[in-house]
């Protein structure tokens, strides 16, 4: 099965790899995995007063399609506020990707992984 | 269709395997094709449909993975098709941290003993696993078959940690 050009492009290059200080103020993280074929995914977003995801990161281990999922979707989420990244489909993100059907849930667990760190950022502001 | 049926075996996760392969070998040779060969087109044609259905379920049972998948699906609890993100934070977290343990490994000055280490570690963990398996799908609960379907999905992140294991391994000897 041949990969597009645009996952190609991530997985080479991928956006935003690494970490933040999960205890830093404005820190959330969300992390999912996929049993079926063992992936881990981790994205943080670092979120300002205003509550605008001002920058996110991602460490994922898995094929070039979860790669390039979560790092597109580190892309997408900066700048946004939290209303605005909690819409992200997956759907959106396997048509930028040209992701083919056997590929789909690595979109899945990209929109469940910013799902999760937003999740994780109300349930810390709240506590 | 029931594996443990067709096989006349109990339905249950502790199996024995000498058994089920003497039984495997045993249908197969009674279903093989060649058999019927003197037999109409729609004998011959359920006889081959007959033999695949004997290799799917010996191969099924043979796992623990697989015949634990099995199990749960005869009781009304399907969970090998299914897309659902898995969310354990802490699970995931020392998923995590393990994958980073065996991308470090080409980095170590004795990649050998840390493989050898990892290694343990993995069968440790996957035993542990394991046997709450075989407890949760003993009890027949449904309360228990969650608890296995969890322990099923935990397990599947262990077993591709040793793949990712064995790849890095051969890179190393390469």
């Amino acid at each position: 099965m041949a990969y597009s050009n645009k996952v190609i492009d991530h997985y080479e290059n991928p956006r935003n790899v690494g970490s933040f200080d999960k205890d830093e103020a404005g820190v959330a993280t969300g992390m999912v995995g996929a049993p079926a074929c063992g992936d881990v995914m981790k994205l943080q977003i670092k979120v300002n007063n205003q509550g605008i995801i001002e920058d996110a990161k991602f460490k994922t281990y898995g094929c070039g399609s979860a790669i390039a999922s979560s790092s597109l979707v580190t892309e997408w989420v900066k700048g946004k506020s939290l209303d605005e990244a909690q819409l992200i489909k997956n759907t959106d993100i396997a048509q930028e990707l040209a992701l083919p059907p056997v590929k789909i849930h690595c979109s899945i667990l990209a929109e469940d992984a910013i799902k999760a760190a937003i999740a994780d950022y109300k349930q810390k502001q709240g506590s | 269709m029931n594996y443990f049926q067709l096989f006349q075996l109990p339905e249950k996760f502790d199996l024995d395997l000498t058994e089920l392969g003497s039984r495997y070998l045993r249908l197969q040779k009674q279903f093989h094709p060649d058999q019927h060969a003197a037999g109409s087109e729609r004998d011959k044609l359920l006889a081959v449909q007959h033999t695949a259905n004997i290799n799917d379920a010996y191969h099924s049972l043979k796992q623990p993975l697989l015949r634990a998948e099995h199990l749960l699906a005869l009781r009304g609890l399907k969970i090998s098709q299914e897309q659902r993100s898995f969310t354990d934070p802490a699970f995931l977290m020392q998923q995590m941290e393990l994958r980073e343990q065996l991308a470090d490994i080409e980095h170590s000055d004795d990649a050998d003993a840390v493989i050898v280490n990892i290694e343990q570690l993995l069968q440790q963990q996957k035993k542990q696993l394991q046997q709450q398996l075989a407890t949760a799908l003993d009890a027949v609960s449904h309360e228990q078959d969650q608890l296995a379907a969890e322990l099923i999905r935990k397990l599947k992140f262990f077993y591709k940690l040793e793949q990712e294991l064995e790849l890095i391994e051969q890179q190393l000897q390469d």
